[in-house]
Order: C-alpha cells, then structure tokens, then sequence
C-alpha cells in the first residue's frame, strides 16, 4: 500500500465527497435506524400507563419550572444508586414521557422513584419551604404553586397531541381529559371517581393532595405527577424482567 | 502531470524530501508519521474488531449483536452486588444472631452497627429527622435525651418497627391527645390557665392563674403527662419540666397545641426495612447522644 494513494482522494474533490458522504451515511445509519426500533430495546413489563391528566398538567409543571436542571429522572444499573433509590430506571418506564424527562445532572436527588416515598403533606410543606425540612437545601421555595389553579381546560387538545404521538390514550380519555383532572384532586371522599380510575387503572392516587380541598391547584397537580413517579411497574411481579430483557437478542 | 512523475527535491540542510509546494519561497518538508503514532493506531484499529466481537456493539434491525462476552449492565450489577453481600457476610452473619449485650461488648461489631446504621439514617430518615438527626418544627431532635417513646435500645427499635400513629396498625405506637379547645373539652379561660401553668414547669414566672392550672393539668393532663409533668414514655407524652419544644416554646404555640392537640406520625419501617438494617438503625440512634440505659433482649 502506498502511502501516496489518497492523494487521488485529496485531489479530486468529486472523489471526496463521495467517500465523505459514504463515512457520514454509515455514522447516521448506527444512530438512527435503533430510533426506528425502539420496541426491540423496551423491556416487556407490564403496569406502565399513560398519564392522568392531572398528572400531565403536573408534568408540565415540572418542565415549566425547569426542574430536570437540578434532579435527574433515571437510576442508573449501578450499585449505589439501586440502594439509595431503588430499582434501576427500565426503559418502559419512560416510554410515554414526551419529552423524557432523565435529565443529567443531580443537585438535588434522583426523582424517578420518589412516588410514595413520602406523604402528600411532607411534599408540599417541602416544596412550600425546603428548608423547613432540609435545612442545608438550596432548592427554591415554590410556594406559589398552592394559589395558582391547574390549566385544565386545554387538556383536551393535549392528550389528543400525545395520542398523535403515539401514546395510548382511547378517545374516551381524550374526551373526558378535565373531567378526570378534576375528579382526581378532588378524591374520592368528594366525588365519583370511578370514570378516572376504570380509564387508568385502581392504582391511580385520586385524592385531595395540597390539602386546599376548595380547589385544584399547580401544587395538587405536582404532587399528583410526583407521587405517581417510578410506581407504575411492579417489580415483585416483573423480577425476571432482566432475564427476559433485551428482546431483541440475535 | 502527478508529482510523483517528477524528482523530489531533497532539502539540503536536513536531507528530507520536500512536498514541492513553496509559498513566498518557504517549502514543505514531507516527514513520515512517527513511526509509534502509527503503530498505536493501528493498535486501535485492531482492539475496535476485537471489540466489536466482544462486546455489544452494531445496531441491526432487531436490536443489536450481543457480543461474545454476554456483556450488559444489568449482569455487571448483580456481580457487583454479589460482591458486597460477600463482604458484608463476614459481619452480618455474626450481626444477626448477636444480641444487644454482645453487639455493644464486641467493638468490631458495633462500629458495623453505627456505620451500616448511619448510611440507613441518611437514606430514610434524614428527609424528615434532618441529616445530623438535628430535627425541626414537628420533628424530633434525636441527638438529645428527650425521648417520646423511650430511648432504650429496644424502645428505639419497637418504634421504628411498627412506627407512630400508622394507620392500621395494631403494633404501631398510638395515642391521641384530647383537642381540649375544639372538642370543647375545657373553656378558653381554662385552656389559658392550664398553658400558664405548663410554661411556668419550665421555669416561666407564676401567673396569677396558677392555682387554676394546676388543678386542670391535675385533672386532665397528669395521666398521661405525669403528676410533676414529666411525661410518660407509655403514651408518647412529652416532658414538659424541660425547654424542647417541638411544636414551638412561644405561649400561643402552646396554646395551640392544648387547643387543637398534635399528633405526628411515623411510617412503620418494619414494612420497608429488613431486621438487619432496623437493629443498625437502632444502635446508630441510641449512640448519637442521648440513648438511655437498658434494653430488653430478644436474641439471647
């Protein structure tokens, strides 16, 4: 081989460019053609759900205030994080997350698991005034999300957006979107939440969260998209996920 | 017409052929590669093959090659936690037939108990009780001597087992103060007298009210909060001779409290911790500073 052969290449700009598009093809093809697979590395486990409503609007809460800048969304297969947080982040669990919210920084904890970690109270006297529980925090006071009422009329639209997308939302759920916000913050002690919980599932939490029970708040939808995060699978029941995992084995 | 048609010109002061491009009469000299630069890149060409037999690596349309060595993160995990059970064998083999009176004789054992028991406390703990168990409004400071529910060893491991006021518990530690005031249990006139004469166990000035309390906190406080009101462990009634609040000290936070009652809660960590952890956990709070003498056994 001869070390003068790819002066052919440096001096034929057509030449060039032709190997150049070839490396660039190969490079997106890797990248992109897994994107259009995505079934094959999603883990077959069962409990994953769409969203409620409410916990959509405290979804977008969560972006809004921006709140991946500081707390990460996904634990990693490491042995530290599973102790501190649980059970490692499956890819299913996130797969109706538009945007995902796995976030890469952690000032504050992980949050993928924090779902009944604690009560609807300590969450929203933490988030009222962290410091009152954590004294060495540093994350902002969000007290204002108690006087500010949920966003619930555009609901509609928005399931049917994440519907478009390809999240599994019946047109049942569509179309009862801000009735369903509503019933679940208001609880079962003050409405019929059976609609909410036949759509969604009897593990949704359909209860007054931010203890303002004369209406539904940003808090009441924070909380709700909080303590539904990292609950959905049941791990007990999905133990062998690992073994039956990476579906798309050759 | 290539260059290479034409006869190098070799540069004369070092001997090495130039490229035969010049500008403004400065020519480029055509040095091979480093001899070890190209060989180190050849070594990576080389261990990228390798690797890609190896290890998982080209997406195809049914997900990816496995590689030859099984490889995932999920495996790497379970060593590794494998591992760490091993290490911590040594120790929890002995840790969990030992009992209080051994595990506090053996220094070895004991400093497994603090360690293990202080990762436990900033895991579960620390969001409510404060990351040094320093405690704040509504929850306990766990450093000092004040215990609600005893400071014994085995006090502290009963509480956090079955936890305070769990709903649903038959184990859990339970009581209920009176809300004296919204219940309408005693008048304002009695509740203020009553909280005059709490505040002056504590070393506030007598009122002039102070007959009546003590005759209110006689009838209705002593049976639970003591004679002397030095609170009763039975009850988790606070003593209230000292100057920790933990609902606040100030007079109409005690009002308050006589008023509305205040009952706080602890989950039952029985639920979510194994009996290892829970035994290290208590050993860990006990030594922090204010654990009391005594414990009862239940591993002989």
């Amino acid at each position: 081989m001869s070390w003068h052969s790819h002066e052919k290449l440096e001096k034929n700009a057509l030449l060039l460019l032709g190997f150049v598009i070839v490396t660039v093809l190969i490079g997106g093809i890797v990248e992109i053609v897994p994107l259009f697979r995505q079934e094959t590395v999603i883990e077959p486990v069962e409990g994953v759900r769409p969203y409620t409503p409410l916990e959509l609007v405290g979804q977008n809460i969560y972006i809004r205030e921006n709140c991946a800048a500081c707390h990460s969304q996904q634990i990693r297969p490491l042995r530290d994080e599973v102790v501190r947080y649980g059970h490692y982040s499956l890819a299913a669990e996130s797969m109706y997350d538009h945007p995902f919210l796995w976030g890469s920084k952690r000032t504050g904890p992980d949050l993928a698991r924090v779902g009944g970690k604690y009560s609807d109270e300590w969450q929203v006297a933490h988030l009222k005034e962290p410091r009152d529980l954590v004294p060495e925090s540093i994350m902002p006071s969000y007290e204002f999300l108690l006087h500010r009422g949920a966003k619930l009329h555009d609901l509609k639209q928005h399931l049917a957006t994440l519907k478009t997308l390809g999240v599994p939302y019946t047109q049942e759920m569509v179309d009862n979107a801000s009735k369903d916000a509503a019933a679940q913050a208001a609880g079962e002690a003050r409405t019929d939440v059976s609609g909410l919980l036949s759509r969604y599932g009897d593990k949704v939490n359909a209860r007054d969260f931010d203890g303002q029970p004369y209406m539904v708040s940003e808090m009441d939808a924070l909380v709700a998209y909080l303590q539904a995060l990292g609950t959905m699978v049941d791990f007990e029941a999905a133990k062998d996920v690992e073994e039956i995992g990476n579906p798309g084995a050759m | 017409m290539s260059d290479h048609d034409q006869e190098k010109e070799v540069d004369k002061l070092s001997g090495v052929e130039t490229t035969g491009h010049e500008w403004d009469g400065l020519k480029e000299l055509n040095n091979p590669l480093p001899r070890w630069w190209v060989w180190v890149f050849l070594a990576t060409v080389v261990w990228s093959l390798w690797y890609f037999v190896v290890y998982p690596a080209w997406p195809t349309l049914s997900g990816a090659t496995q590689g030859t060595s099984g490889y995932t993160q999920f495996k790497e995990l379970a060593e590794s936690q494998k591992e760490i059970v091993a290490r911590q064998a040594a120790y929890l083999s002995r840790f969990e037939k030992a009992s209080y009176r051994e595990i506090l004789s053996d220094p070895q054992l004991y400093a497994f108990a603090v360690a293990g028991g202080k990762a436990a406390f900033k895991d579960n703990c620390a969001t409510c009780h404060g990351s040094g168990a320093q405690g704040s409004y509504g929850y306990p400071n766990l450093n000092d001597d004040d215990w609600l529910w005893g400071g014994r060893l085995s006090d502290i491991h009963t509480t956090l087992l079955h936890g305070i006021r769990v709903q649903g518990s038959y184990d859990t530690r339970q009581s209920q103060m009176p809300a004296f005031g919204k219940e309408k249990l005693l008048d304002t006139q009695e509740i203020s007298a009553v909280v005059d004469y709490v505040m002056s166990l504590s070393g506030a000035p007598q009122k002039e009210d102070f007959e009546t309390g003590r005759v209110v906190f006689k009838n209705q406080c002593a049976s639970c909060h003591g004679n002397d009101g030095e609170g009763l462990h039975e009850f988790g009634a606070p003593n209230l001779r000292d100057k920790i609040w933990l609902y606040g000290g100030a007079r109409e936070d005690v009002y308050k409290s006589v008023f509305y009652s205040r009952a706080g809660m602890m989950p039952a960590w029985g639920e979510r911790l194994d009996e290892n952890t829970l035994r290290q956990l208590t050993i860990f709070l006990h030594q922090l500073g204010g654990g009391e003498e005594g414990y009862e056994d239940t591993i002989n």
